[in-house]
C-alpha cells in the first residue's frame, strides 16, 4: 500500500513538473508580454519595469529563477496586480472559493446520491421520471443561464437573498452554492441511479437477499458499496475543479475568489500568476486523484488486490 | 424475421425511442431556422434600426421579438448566433472525435512504452486548467475565430482518446487482429481497417455527447468575453448581454438562453437514445 502511494506521488510530481515546464514556455511563445499593452509609457520606463521583473533575461534563466523561487515556496510577484505577490493573491481569494466549492460538493454529493437511489428504487415510476427531469435540466441548462435566472427570481422578485457580493453573510452564499451544485447534482444522481440498478442485479446482492436480509440491510451493507464506487471516481476530479474556483459563479455572483484569476491572468499575460494558478489547480487535481484511488482501494477489494 | 445487420438493428432501436426522435425533429427545426430564418428578414443581425431602439416584443412590427439597445433585431441575432454555435458544435465534435479516435486507437493497439508515453501526455494535458489552456492556445494561434475553434477542439479530444484506447486495448488481443497481422497487414492498416471500425459504437455514443460539450464550451467562453466577439453574435455573448439587462428586460436573456437550453436538451436526449440503442445492456 505504501509503495502504491509513493509511486502515485512520484508520478504526480513528474506530471506537475511537465505541467510547469509546458506552461512556462507556451506562455512565452504566445505573442505579447505583461507590459506590452501599456502604450503610454516610454521605452526606457518599459525596459526598467521589465528589468525589475527579470523579463529581460534569457528565457532559460527566467525559468531557472522561477524554479529556485518554487523551492523557497515563493510564487513570485504578480505583474498585473502591482505590489501583490502571487501567494498573496491566491491567499486572499482561496478562502471564498473553498467555502463555496466545498459546500457545493457536499450538497451535490448528498442530494445527488439521494436522488439517484430514490430513482433506482422507484425505477420507471413517477418519482424516477420527476428526478430524471431535474437531472436532465441540470445537465442541459448551463450555469450561466440558470444563475442569472435564479438571481432574477430569488433576489429581484422574491428578495430572499442578495443578488451578489458577500455583504449579507451566509445568505449571500446560498445562491452561488446551489447554482454551482446543480449540474453536479444532475451528474451524480444519474451516475448513482445507473450504478444502483446495476448493483442490484449482482449475484452478491441476490445472495444477501436469499439468506434473508431485509431490504434496508441489503441496501446499506451490500448494495451501497457498489453504488458509491463510480460516484467517488467522479467526485475526486470534480471536487478539485470546483474548489479551485468557478469562474462563472464568481463572475455572475461577484465573489472575490480565485476563479476570476484564471481568465484575468491569462489575458493580461501575468506570467507568474498563470504559473501559480496552474500549479495550484494541477496540484489539487493530482492530490484528489490519488485520494480517489485510495478511497476506491479501501472500499473495493477487487481494486486493492489488482 | 429477416436478417438484419447490427447497424440496422441499432437504428431501429433508436427510431423506436420517442423522446430521441422528437429531439431529432426539434433539432432539425432549430438548425433550419438558424440557417434559413435570417433570409426572411431584409436586414442582418448587425444592422441597427434607429427607429426601434430597445423595442419590446411586438409580433406585428418589423422586429417580432424586439431589438437590443443598439436597435439590432433580437430574433435575427439569436438565429445568426445559432449558426455560429451549431457550426462550431458539430464541426468541433467531428474534428475532436476524429483526433481522439485515432490517438486512442494507435495507443491502445501499440501498447507497451508508446502507449504509456501517449497516455502520460494525455494526463498532463488533463492537468491544465481548461480556461488557461484555451486562452493560451488561441493567443498562440493568433486569435480570431479559427484560433478559438482550434483551442476548443484541442481541449476536447482527450476524453474520446481515453475511451477509444480502452476499447482498442481489448481489441488488440482478439484473434482476428492476430490473423490480420499473420496475413501481413501493417500496423497502420490494422488500426484503420480493424481497430477504428470496431470502435464505431463507442465513438458514435461519445461523439454525440461531444456536440453539446463543444457548444457549451463555445458559449461559456463567449459569455466570459473570450470567445466570439461583438458585433458578431453567438449564443454565449447574447446571454451575457442579456444578463446585464435582466433587471429591466428579461427577454434579452430568455430568448438566447432558452434556445441554447432547448438545443442542449435535444442533443442530450439524442445521445441518450444512441447509447440505449448501441448499448442495450448498459441500462
Amino acid at each position: 500500500m505504501l509503495r502504491f502511494v509513493l509511486k502515485r506521488l512520484w508520478d504526480g510530481l513528474l506530471t506537475l513538473a511537465a505541467l510547469i515546464t509546458l506552461t512556462f514556455f507556451t506562455m512565452r511563445l504566445a505573442p505579447g508580454g505583461p507590459f506590452s499593452r501599456n502604450r503610454k509609457i516610454s521605452p526606457e520606463v518599459q525596459a526598467n519595469i521589465e528589468a525589475a521583473f527579470h523579463l529581460d533575461e534569457p528565457v532559460i534563466q527566467q525559468f531557472g529563477r522561477y524554479l529556485w523561487g518554487l523551492l523557497l515556496l515563493d510564487l513570485g510577484p504578480s505583474t498585473r496586480f502591482r505590489d501583490y505577490s502571487v501567494g498573496d493573491l491566491i491567499a486572499s481569494g482561496l478562502p471564498y472559493s473553498l467555502t463555496i466549492g466545498l459546500w457545493a460538493v457536499l450538497v451535490a454529493a448528498l442530494v445527488g446520491v439521494a436522488f439517484g437511489i430514490a430513482g433506482a428504487l422507484r425505477r420507471n415510476r413517477p418519482t424516477d421520471y420527476a428526478l430524471g427531469i431535474i437531472a436532465v435540466t441540470g445537465i442541459a441548462v448551463p450555469i450561466f443561464v440558470i444563475g442569472p435566472l435564479a438571481q432574477v427570481v430569488f433576489a429581484l422578485w422574491l428578495d430572499w437573498v442578495p443578488v451578489g457580493g458577500l455583504d449579507a453573510g451566509w445568505r449571500s452564499l446560498i445562491l452561488p452554492i446551489l447554482v454551482l451544485s446543480l449540474p453536479n447534482i444532475a451528474y451524480i444522481s444519474r451516475l448513482t441511479r445507473s450504478a444502483m440498478i446495476e448493483t442490484l442485479r449482482e449475484n452478491y446482492v441476490r445472495t444477501a437477499r436469499a439468506k434473508g436480509l431485509g431490504p434496508t440491510r441489503t441496501l446499506r451493507s451490500h448494495a451501497m458499496t457498489g453504488t458509491l464506487l463510480p460516484v467517488i471516481a467522479y467526485l475526486g476530479p470534480a471536487t478539485a475543479a470546483i474548489i479551485t474556483g468557478s469562474i462563472l459563479i464568481e463572475t455572475i455572483f461577484a465573489v472575490p475568489g480565485i476563479g476570476r484569476f484564471f481568465v484575468d491572468a491569462a489575458l493580461n499575460r501575468d506570467y507568474p500568476l498563470v504559473m501559480g494558478i496552474t500549479l495550484l489547480y494541477g496540484g489539487v487535481l493530482i492530490a484528489f486523484n490519488i485520494a480517489t484511488d485510495l478511497a476506491r482501494a479501501w472500499m473495493d477489494p477487487r481494486v486493492r488486490h489488482a | 424475421m429477416r436478417d438484419m445487420s447490427p447497424l440496422a438493428l441499432q437504428l431501429r432501436r433508436f427510431r423506436a425511442n420517442r423522446l430521441a426522435m422528437v429531439s431529432v425533429a426539434l433539432l432539425a427545426l432549430i438548425i433550419l431556422a438558424c440557417f434559413l430564418g435570417p433570409y426572411a428578414f431584409p436586414f442582418t443581425g448587425e444592422d441597427a434600426d434607429f427607429d426601434y431602439i430597445s423595442a419590446p416584443i411586438d409580433l406585428f412590427s418589423p422586429h417580432p421579438f424586439g431589438t437590443d439597445e443598439f436597435g439590432r433585431d433580437l430574433l435575427v441575432r439569436v438565429l445568426e448566433g445559432g449558426q455560429v454555435s451549431l457550426t462550431i458544435g458539430f464541426l468541433g465534435a467531428v474534428v475532436a472525435g476524429g483526433i481522439g479516435v485515432l490517438y486512442g486507437a494507435v495507443a491502445g493497439y501499440a501498447g507497451g512504452r508508446a502507449d504509456s508515453l501517449m497516455m502520460r501526455a494525455v494526463e498532463i494535458l488533463y492537468g491544465f486548467p481548461y480556461v488557461i489552456l484555451v486562452i493560451l492556445l488561441s493567443l498562440l494561434l493568433g486569435g480570431g475565430n479559427i484560433a478559438l475553434f482550434a483551442a476548443i477542439v484541442f481541449t476536447l479530444w482527450l476524453t474520446p482518446a481515453v475511451i477509444v484506447r480502452a476499447q482498442a486495448q481489448s481489441l488488440a488481443k482478439r484473434e482476428f487482429i492476430e490473423a490480420a497481422r499473420a496475413g501481413g497487414m501493417t500496423g497502420r492498416q490494422i488500426v484503420l481497417e480493424h481497430i477504428v471500425p470496431n470502435c464505431a459504437g463507442v465513438v458514435i455514443v461519445y461523439g454525440s455527447l461531444l456536440v453539446p460539450e463543444v457548444i457549451l464550451s463555445e458559449s461559456f467562453l463567449s459569455f466570459l468575453g473570450i470567445g466570439i466577439k461583438e458585433p458578431q453574435a453567438s449564443w454565449g455573448n447574447l446571454i451575457q448581454a442579456g444578463t446585464s439587462e435582466m433587471e429591466t428586460d428579461l427577454r434579452l436573456l430568455l430568448l438566447p438562453g432558452g434556445l441554447l437550453g432547448i438545443t442542449l436538451f435535444c442533443l442530450n436526449f439524442i445521445a441518450d437514445g444512441l447509447r440505449d440503442a448501441f448499448d442495450p445492456d448498459d441500462r
